[in-house]
């Protein structure tokens, strides 16, 4: 199987195939992607990503005319099935429409957020414009998409219809190849209505109702019908699109949905009460998937990317949050500049010490920011005010972490930005495999379960964080660990250490973790004790007692100080 | 390995496609000479309507209104013009409450759309006009000099142009901008001072070409009628010799400015141009070329930001001090130095 992926910078060719009788992941090639000028087609670094990919395997994937092969030949030219993603291209434009500002409108813009969207319009009820001015404010943004909720199943009828009133005339006035996709997902009993006043004016298209009841949030359906509109806007705004989701079969996805149905997987594979995390920090967006039960949340956000849409971030957070990540004194001034420059130039590198801590600083920030925007969804029984929910595993990925100097920095970031708490493994999608998988897995679902079972995730660790208050040095848990080969370590963790104790990947151990002051280790309460067993990885079993919320030292010295011994921990 | 292209050239052939981002009508014709401040195509594209409730009007139900409606859709009406009665004992009317055309008529409703100010598309550089694409958009073409940046605050403008920045490491502050360059272009460092962009829309000047600029500033630049772009980017940095050269050797020439911001969905990028006549056949540059040695290159990130210097040889894996692996170049400066940098943080000038 073939997987293309159309990043913002890169273009990568992803090839997997049998071996001694199981999917496995086998090479990657990779290009710039062309979307953007001078080339304006996506096909440009798709060729030159298979290129690439031919000459590590020196398998035959495209004819001599540029067509990919498929299904594979007896002389072993070509794939037998290919999938596709994409996160290339500037945020849609939508307009949200709901009825209630908390409401539906609120649920409106989570859907959005479930793709590359920039919202750059809200109408509802609380609008005091009149009609003829919501018109004309769709007519002059010009949206991509318009998304409508409202209405509770059986609920408000003549408000909703009066809000479509304006979407419809708006696409009416619109010129035909500028038509925006719309996106009907609320009163159920309106579909009929809606159709008949919308239809030939637009795209239009629907879901379930996204808020069948006030205290019912579904956006499950509905993400997949907008997925399914952003390929399409994606195809007619940009040139090699529809080539490649006619490669796909119709089945080209954006890459965050593919992401996010990974993260759907394993929480049903996994079955657990705790939730899934996954974790995309890339140039195009920030993506947070969470799982629970099966049930997805997916924030995507692309100015939490780190690349053009960077300064975002500055609406959300000031530059002195930003600044507690460095572990040197850098002027605001500083880090404000390499926000700008950066999103000038999304391909660049960090070729000094002192830019790549800004970068590092940078991804703790954006996921930090991104949690606090995704956890507006998470469902209401594991919310946590201002913490994680218990979850298991993380996965992250983007290349901000997968590039960073040491698996060790790549773990602080990680720690840092998400800060978890309970007990957690910690994987890294060291590959940029997890988006692909997620789009493989409509096709051939086995594929994506033997490659996951596979070794091409990097598993850093098992991270065990206590929640709790105390005075920094005040020994707040007992951990005992007795590996499979006999050997035991104990060990009394202090509030504010970080402590590793290695254990290689292909072993196992139990740990028995006795917290003391009402600490909380995810054993089922505060102070409660329990064991479990832990498996081996990179570095081995983390202890991040530094306390949840992370408060970093605020003096420079300190902090430095802290930060250089934390990672000295693990394994610089 | 393929590296974007910053175009400063003392002269080519520069062609440049001026799209509307909507269908509307073009204003010039083949073959004919523009300025960089003419206006080449308009568009609505800040359309203005009004939604009578017809039926609230003459207080009918909606059902029994479009009998009595007295206009359709494309008629244009005048204020006062009725467009729905006479009714009842009253005579009740709905008049047209400003010159207006119709839209549709209907459902007890009639929407107008109101003659509202069209944004007019400007041709940006001066040149003729080559080729026209219908309801869209024109191509221009002219010789002369080019210098691309990176920020614009998407003015256009044309001047003459007035050097302040002596060296390239010049900062421009309120105090060196002078009536006497009302009207002028000015070309200047780096500026960190709002106060400077206000007082470049009080003289007004036709333009400001900086070589860098603090962000804190850039929500006034935004606003400012004045077309202001940056050439290297964000934070104190030195004009690029190569930019410096070019451009002071042509102070006292006119110039146009074309601050549009940079977009690589559509190939716009913030640019002046130096309208110059050709000494013989030029040809467009390309905006994408092989990074190989001998190419002029661009140093977009530390430690060696902005400078420029010549590709040695292009190498292969390097960890740098920052501890990242990547694709390396090697390249010597003006002053003989050599410095190996990621090749993705190269620009090719030319």
């Amino acid at each position: 199987m073939l997987v293309i992926d159309v990043g913002a910078v890169s273009t990568r060719a992803m090839l997997f195939d049998v071996v001694d009788g199981r999917y496995r992941f086998l090479a990657v090639g990779s290009a710039p992607s062309t979307d953007a000028a001078p080339f304006y087609d996506v096909g440009e670094g798709v060729q030159r990503a298979i290129e690439n990919l031919q000459e590590i395997t020196g398998r035959v994937i495209i004819d001599e005319n540029e067509r990919l092969i498929i299904p594979a030949t007896r002389d072993g030219r070509g794939v037998d099935t290919f999938a596709a993603t994409i996160s290339a291209g500037p945020p849609l434009k939508v307009v949200a429409v709901g009825l209630l500002e908390d409401v539906s409108l609120e649920s409106t813009r989570r859907l959005a957020k479930t793709t590359y969207t920039g919202v750059i319009e809200t109408i509802s009820l609380n609008d005091r414009r009149k009609s003829d001015a919501r018109i004309d404010s769709i007519l002059r943004l010009r949206p991509d998409l318009i998304l409508v909720a409202g209405g509770t199943d059986g609920g408000a009828s003549q408000s909703v219809l009066k809000l479509l009133e304006a979407v419809g005339l708006a696409c009416y006035l619109t010129a035909d190849e500028q038509k925006p996709e719309v996106i009907y997902a609320g009163n159920q009993e309106l579909t009929e209505e809606v159709r008949s006043s919308l239809t030939g004016f637009a795209s239009l298209h629907f879901a379930p109702n996204i808020r069948p009841t006030l205290e019912m949030e579904n956006l499950d359906a509905a993400q997949t019908v907008v997925a399914e509109a952003s390929a399409r806007v994606r195809a007619r705004q940009i040139a090699g699109v529809r080539n490649l989701d006619e490669w796909a079969g119709g089945g080209l996805l954006p890459t965050a949905s593919a992401f996010g149905r990974l993260i759907r997987f394993l929480s049903r594979a996994y079955d657990s009460p705790k939730g899934v995390l996954g974790v995309d920090v890339g140039a195009s967006a920030t993506t947070i998937a969470a799982a629970f039960h099966g049930d997805l949340t997916l924030g995507v956000y692309p100015e939490y990317g780190l690349g053009r849409g960077l300064p975002g971030l500055l609406e959300d957070a000031r530059l002195e949050e930003i600044a507690q990540w460095l572990p040197q004194n850098v002027p605001l001034e500083d880090i404000h500049d390499y926000i700008y420059n950066k999103s000038l130039f999304p391909g660049t590198l960090p070729a000094t010490k002192e830019e790549l801590a800004i970068e590092q600083a940078l991804a703790r920030q954006v996921m930090r920011c991104g949690l606090r925007r995704a956890a507006g969804g998470f469902p209401a029984s594991v919310s946590r005010r201002g913490l994680l929910p218990p979850m298991e595993p993380i996965l992250a990925s983007g290349s901000v972490l997968t590039h960073a100097p040491t698996l060790g920095s790549c773990l602080m970031m990680m720690l840092d930005g998400l800060q978890p708490v309970g007990v957690t493994t910690m994987v890294l999608d060291q590959n940029h495999l997890a988006a692909a998988l997620g789009a493989a897995a409509a096709i051939n679902p086995i594929l994506s379960v033997q490659v996951l079972d596979s070794s091409t995730f990097v598993y850093l660790g098992t991270v065990i964080s206590p929640v709790g208050n105390a005075r920094p040095g005040t020994p707040i848990l007992r951990l005992r660990m007795v590996q499979s080969n006999g050997n035991e370590t104990t060990i009394d963790i202090k509030y504010g250490t970080l402590e590793a104790i290695p254990l290689p990947l292909g072993q196992s151990a139990r740990v028995h973790l006795q917290p003391f002051h009402r600490f909380d280790v995810g054993m089922g309460g505060p102070g409660r004790s329990g064991s479990l067993v832990v498996h081996g990885g990179a570095l081995g079993v983390v202890i991040d007692a530094r306390g949840r919320p992370l408060r970093m030292p605020k003096d420079v010295g300190r902090r430095q100080e802290a930060m250089q011994k934390w990672l000295w921990t693990l394994g610089g | 390995m393929l590296a974007p292209v910053r175009h400063i050239l003392p002269v080519t052939t520069i062609r440049r496609e001026r799209l509307l981002p909507i269908q509307g009508k073009i204003s010039v014709r083949k073959g004919q000479k523009v300025s960089a401040t003419d206006t080449v195509a308009e568009a609505s594209l800040s359309p203005a309507h009004l939604l009578l409730d017809l039926s609230r009007g003459l207080g009918l139900p909606p059902e029994k209104t479009d009998q009595h409606i007295q206009c359709k859709a494309g008629d244009s009406v005048d204020a006062g013009d009725i467009l729905a009665g006479p009714v009842g004992l009253a005579r009740r009317v709905v008049r047209a409450p400003k010159k207006a055309r119709v839209v549709v008529a209907g459902g007890g409703q009639v929407l107008l759309e109101v003659q509202n100010k069209p944004f007019e598309l400007k041709a940006a550089l001066p040149g003729m006009v080559m080729d026209l694409i219908p309801e869209r958009g024109v191509v221009i073409e002219t010789t002369g000099a080019l210098i691309q940046g990176v920020w614009g605050n998407g003015g256009i403008g044309f001047g003459l142009m007035l050097v302040l920045a002596k060296t390239p490491n010049h900062v421009l502050t309120r105090d060196q901008l002078e009536v006497s360059y009302r009207g002028s272009v000015i070309l200047a460092g780096h500026c960190a001072e709002e106060d400077v962009i206000k007082m470049a829309g009080e003289l007004p000047l036709r333009g400001l070409i900086l070589a860098s600029m603090a962000p804190s500033v850039i929500p006034v630049a935004e606003k400012s009628p004045v077309p202001v772009m940056v050439l290297e980017g964000f934070g104190q940095r030195p004009m690029n010799t190569a930019a410096f050269n070019l451009l002071t050797t042509n102070e006292q020439r006119e110039v146009a400015i074309n601050a549009e911001p940079w977009d690589p969905y559509t190939g716009t990028r913030p640019e002046v141009i130096i309208p110059l006549p050709a000494p013989g056949d030029t040809q467009q540059s390309k905006d994408v070329q092989v990074l190989e040695p001998g190419k002029q290159v661009y140093i977009l990130r530390a430690p060696h930001a902005g400078k420029v210097g010549r590709l040695l040889s292009a190498g292969g894996m390097k960890t740098f001090p920052s501890g990242v692996r990547a694709l390396s170049a090697l390249v010597r400066f003006d002053d003989g130095t050599e410095a190996l940098v990621p090749a993705a943080n190269l620009e090719i000038i030319q």
